[in-house]
């Protein structure tokens, strides 16, 4: 479980996170939402680690994360995988290499056990025969994937999705969200999504944190949203293609 | 001001790419790449321009000492001293300057927009010492390595040239190539050689790790190495000449 408590965020002038407070579940797709430049993405940023927050504390299960010390921070970074908005692959490796990255940074697994993991986690997402393509070689759809198996490389025990969606047809989405909640469960992963995608969230969502102008303004589950009564909750669902 | 407040982001980078790498047979398998792509890749660019400097300084240093009273050996002697001890560590400097420097600080500016940067910290790595520090140590290695080689083909070139347009024979060239030379010299160019090789590399990848936005900045980044990186050479050129040359 991921605790959220009271951070706060400002850039200059702008106070970007005003006083959030959250809790983040084992085993579920907890979902941040709210309109573009609500501060989901600082947020997300703040939780692993990018930005520190001035005042506030994540706390990953019991490990307050901006009270650790350097090395006690990079052993919370190896339970965290994390999927990019714009997949962040490394170029000047292949799909396989890519994969293999963390395993040969952080563990002390034979080749051979290396190339096992790699393929198994490429199978996981339903990918194969594309281990020696370079991430511009293959479709977006292809990336998001290769990224998720990048992520899950390392058995998480905490996954940040950063708008897993963005650019993707409406079947390569369904096929991306099915992934992320089917790992979810299947690894027991507290999952930590940033969307706009109500498709997506009327799916795969459960515990849901709605952002607006930097203030949790709402928090609950999918069911709940309608019955809300909350104006502007209501108005960014109706806004939306959903 | 503000140089004062990059030098100390300069020197923090520093702090944070001279650590010990997350693995080592990952980090030596980095510098044998980058070793190739610097060394081996700026080959053919240094061949050429160290071939025609050589050959330029031979025909021109042969016009200003046209007389009968200077022995003509003594062109061999000024475009050794002049090639050793400024042409072939500073002009191959300001070479790679270009070359080096702009790659180094676009792919890593590349990394940072594109996000990479952030999933390797977000894993846990330190993305300052895993992207920049092979590139510091190969360029190290290997451009003191390419001064040498250019300091040799310059000399070639003097001697082609000047025997190709009758300014001097090879045997008087040799001659005034041997006469006096001094080791120190060497030493001399050398030591510019590692220092430039160092602010290279470094200043590029910390132009690099500091781009912010999109290709626009890359973009910024790499001309910003590329002018950074030639001006520190130049400083550091006069900086050592005065304290290696006249003590």
């Amino acid at each position: 479980m991921v605790i959220i408590e009271n951070v706060n965020k400002t850039f200059g002038n702008k106070h970007v996170l005003k006083d959030i407070s959250a809790k983040l579940y084992k085993g579920k797709c907890n979902f941040v939402i709210g309109a573009s430049g609500c501060g989901k993405s600082v947020l997300m940023k703040c939780m692993v680690g990018l930005i520190t927050p001035e005042t506030g504390s994540i706390t990953f299960d019991g490990r307050d994360f901006l009270k650790l010390n350097y090395n006690e921070k990079i052993s919370v970074r190896k339970d965290i995988g994390m999927l990019f908005q714009n997949t962040a692959l490394f170029d000047s490796l292949s799909v396989e290499e890519n994969v293999a990255f963390p395993l040969r940074m952080f563990t002390n697994f034979s080749e051979e056990e290396i190339i096992e993991r790699v393929n198994f986690c490429l199978s996981r997402v339903n990918l194969i025969n594309l281990n020696k393509l370079f991430p511009s070689n293959i479709s977006g759809g292809q990336k998001k994937r290769v990224g998720i198996a990048r992520a899950i490389a390392l058995n998480p025990k905490y996954l940040f999705c950063d708008e897993p969606n963005s650019g993707l047809d409406p079947l390569t989405s369904r096929v991306i969200d099915e992934l992320i909640t089917d790992i979810t469960k299947e690894y027991e992963i507290t999952t930590i999504i940033n969307t706009h995608d109500m498709k997506s969230l009327f799916v795969m969502g459960e515990n849901i944190i709605f952002i607006h102008e930097g203030q949790k303004w709402w928090e609950g589950e999918k069911a709940e949203i309608r019955p809300s009564g909350n104006k502007e909750l209501l108005a960014f669902m109706e806004a939306s293609e959903f | 001001m503000k140089f004062f407040q990059h030098f100390g982001e300069y020197l923090l980078f520093l702090k944070a790419v001279f650590t010990k790498p997350e693995k080592g047979k990952i980090f030596f398998k980095q510098i044998v790449t980058e070793s190739n792509n610097i060394g081996v890749g700026s080959f053919a660019i240094i061949s050429l321009i160290s071939g025609f400097i050589g050959a330029v300084s031979t025909i021109q240093i042969g016009y200003q000492l046209v007389s009968g009273i200077l022995p003509d050996y003594l062109i061999g002697r000024i475009v050794r001293d002049s090639n050793i001890l400024e042409f072939a560590p500073t002009v191959t400097a300001l070479v790679l300057a270009g070359k080096v420097g702009s790659n180094i600080a676009s792919e890593i500016g590349t990394m940072k927009v594109t996000e990479q940067v952030d999933a390797l910290e977000i894993m846990g790595i330190n993305a300052a010492n895993y992207t920049s520090f092979a590139k510091i140590i190969a360029g190290v290695f290997t451009i003191p390595m390419l001064v040498l080689y250019a300091m040799i083909l310059s000399l070639i070139g003097g001697a082609v040239s000047g025997w190709a347009s009758g300014i001097i024979s090879v045997e008087s060239f040799v001659k005034g190539l041997r006469t006096d030379f001094m080791g120190y010299n060497v030493v001399f160019a050398l030591t510019k050689a590692y220092t430039f090789a160092f602010l290279i590399t470094s200043v590029s990848a910390f132009q690099g790790f500091r781009t912010q936005g999109g290709a626009l900045e890359v973009g910024e980044s790499s001309t910003k190495a590329v002018v950074y990186s030639c001006m520190s050479i130049i400083f550091f050129d006069y900086i050592i000449s005065q304290l290696m040359l006249f003590k």
